[in-house]
């Protein structure tokens, strides 16, 4: 077994009455690929941005490379290599991709008024996506102009630049064509040869990244309900389970509006 | 040819500067006293100031707010200025004490818009009547004069040169602020996409309420320069058509009010070319009325422009 980077016990999240997180206890090796799965609404985004420090768990604790911490702030699990890549991306349309990939940690002159040094952040960003795989026509252009693979490829270009030990990818294959997942599973696999960092990917079609994982995990209702090596399981178990979950849902659904005295079918 | 307007298309400062040259050329030949000397000053005058808080303007606007009470902290601040004089200050350290009021009213705009979230248009809507009021108490609603000696009164806006030097320095320094410096980064990060800018770390609030304390210190500093080149202090001075004055220039410069992009350099131009209509008018005769109409009509002409320029951009690629 190697080394454990982070492991959460037991985390509970709650918003109001409504209760997006239950228990939920997840581990993840040095150099791991973990798929964390589940139907929209599951409390993968709860975890996840429990995980970055945007929210405060109501209860259970984190553990990362073995030392119990309370994560106060984004800054806070940045500052320790728990970097996020979110499903907006978090990049900014107006601001060219150097300038983004170096957004909050600016390469600086010294002194007081904080002057950018420019030159020396788009030496580094092209030298990073060109490493990383990530093919665009220039770090010179504005965001805007860019397509969606190109986009999710410096979104990880930039947490992984920023020295990540653990990457918490958000539906990275969300609403990309083909190609472009095709460039986005090379980068991330790469990533995995090199085997520095950690990721957990969250996404809702399992299909797509399943050879990627080393394991998964499925969230249904809040709950961890499954967490298998992926040699030990295979697509169409995953499969088999999320059915269940939609039966099961389909009848709740069915009894409550029998009792208002009609047996709809869905 | 192509490539000289395909980089024309690139930089918005360059259409509103060739519509500025190209007003200059018409009003000198309706009217040959337009490029006179004493034209010029009265041209400069108007249109410094105005391009002072039309920088602030922009910082608030690219951040994605805006501020619509800078116009009663340009009428406020010369008043508490002069009240510290008067209680014996020296005049260098009374306009410094002139300016505090206007730092607190950036920081309760950026407060009650960051913190309570109330939309900026309905906070600063607030401030705006609020600050009235308070100047018009402090002052009974009458005007006063400062009793500057030359070298203060020409040091601090008191003559056509020292408008325009005032104007271009407050510009240089927020152009380089926004184009090369961390703050100015976030200043466009924060308006271009707020929720994508907090969940990187770039501190949104303080972006901002930092920005309405700019507008609101260089819509102080206006008023304090324009004190001395008047002569007296207007409870009822500036006010909203200043402040809609700025926000045309820097609209008409090319920022956009929707939050993240924008340049000062361009709000300098729009100011320049305001004040070149206005001027222009008055020497040819034409009446105030007018003026208003043609101004309405030039807002949306520009608009318009600008508009399709950017999607022109968009289109054409911008390797």
């Amino acid at each position: 077994m190697s080394e454990e980077v982070l492991r959460t016990e037991h985390l509970s999240k709650s918003f109001g009455r409504v209760t997006a997180l239950r228990d939920a206890s997840i581990r993840l090796a040095k150099g791991e690929v973990l798929g964390l799965l589940g139907d929209n609404g599951a409390g993968k985004s709860t975890l996840l941005k429990i995980l970055t420090g945007f929210h405060r768990p109501s209860s259970g604790k984190i553990y990362f490379e073995g030392q119990e911490l309370e994560l106060k702030s984004v800054s806070d699990a940045r500052s320790l290599g728990i970097e996020p890549v979110y499903q907006d991306l978090a990049l900014i349309n107006e601001l060219n991709v150097y300038r983004n990939m170096f957004l909050q940690r600016e390469i600086m002159y010294g002194g007081p008024l904080r002057i950018l040094n420019d030159g020396a952040m788009r030496a580094r960003a092209k030298e990073q996506l060109k490493q990383m795989g990530v093919n665009i026509p220039s770090v010179d252009v504005e965001i805007s102009k860019l397509s969606g693979g190109q986009r999710q490829g410096i979104a990880v270009a930039r947490s992984v630049y920023a020295n990540a030990k653990v990457l918490l990818l958000d539906e990275p294959l969300a609403a990309m064509g083909v190609k472009e997942s095709a460039m986005i599973l090379d980068v991330i696999r790469r990533l995995k040869q090199k085997g520095d960092v950690s990721i957990i990917i969250v996404a809702h079609n399992y299909a797509q990244i399943f050879d990627f994982c080393d394991r998964i995990n499925l969230l249904q209702n809040g709950e961890i309900t499954f967490d298998q090596r992926t040699q030990d399981t295979s697509v169409e178990e995953l499969t088999s389970l999320v059915v269940q979950e939609y039966r099961a849902a389909r009848e709740t659904v069915r009894i409550s509006t029998s009792s208002h005295g009609e047996d709809t079918i869905l | 040819m192509r490539r000289v307007g395909l980089s024309l298309l690139h930089s918005r400062e360059a259409s509103i500067a060739i519509a500025g040259i190209a007003l200059v050329i018409y009003f000198q030949s309706t009217a040959s006293a337009f490029l006179s000397g004493s034209n010029i000053a009265n041209l400069a005058e108007y249109a410094a100031t105005t391009a002072i808080i039309a920088a602030g303007e922009v910082m608030v606007l690219i951040s994605g707010e805006v501020d619509l009470s800078v116009g009663q902290v340009y009428a406020l601040c010369p008043f508490v200025m002069f009240y510290v004089h008067e209680a014996g200050l020296p005049f260098v350290p009374a306009i410094i004490a002139g300016l505090i009021p206007a730092v607190i009213i950036g920081l309760i705009n950026g407060l009650v818009t960051v913190v309570l979230e109330i939309p900026s248009f309905i906070t600063t809507l607030g401030t705006l009547f609020l600050i009235n009021g308070l100047t018009l108490t402090i002052s009974g609603g009458f005007p006063v004069a400062p009793k500057a000696g030359p070298l203060v009164s020409n040091t601090f806006g008191g003559n056509a040169i020292s408008q325009i030097l005032w104007a271009i320095g407050v510009t240089l320094i927020f152009q380089f602020t926004l184009v090369k410096t961390r703050w100015g980064m976030h200043t466009i990060a924060t308006g271009g996409n707020l929720i994508g800018a907090a969940e990187v770390g770039v501190k949104t609030g303080l972006i901002k309420i930092g920005n309405f304390i700019i507008c609101s210190v260089l819509g102080g500093l206006a008023g304090t320069l324009d004190c001395f080149r008047i002569g007296s202090i207007d409870p009822l001075a500036g006010g909203t058509e200043i402040m809609f004055m700025a926000i045309a220039s820097a609209v008409i410069g090319g920022t956009l009010l929707t939050g993240g992009s924008g340049t000062i350099f361009g709000a300098f131009l729009g100011a320049a070319v305001l004040g070149i209509l206005k001027d222009g008018f008055t020497l040819s005769g034409v009446s105030a009325y007018t003026f208003d109409m043609i101004l309405g009509g030039a807002i949306l002409i520009t608009m318009l422009i600008n508009v399709h320029l950017s999607r022109l951009r968009a289109a054409g690629g911008g390797q």
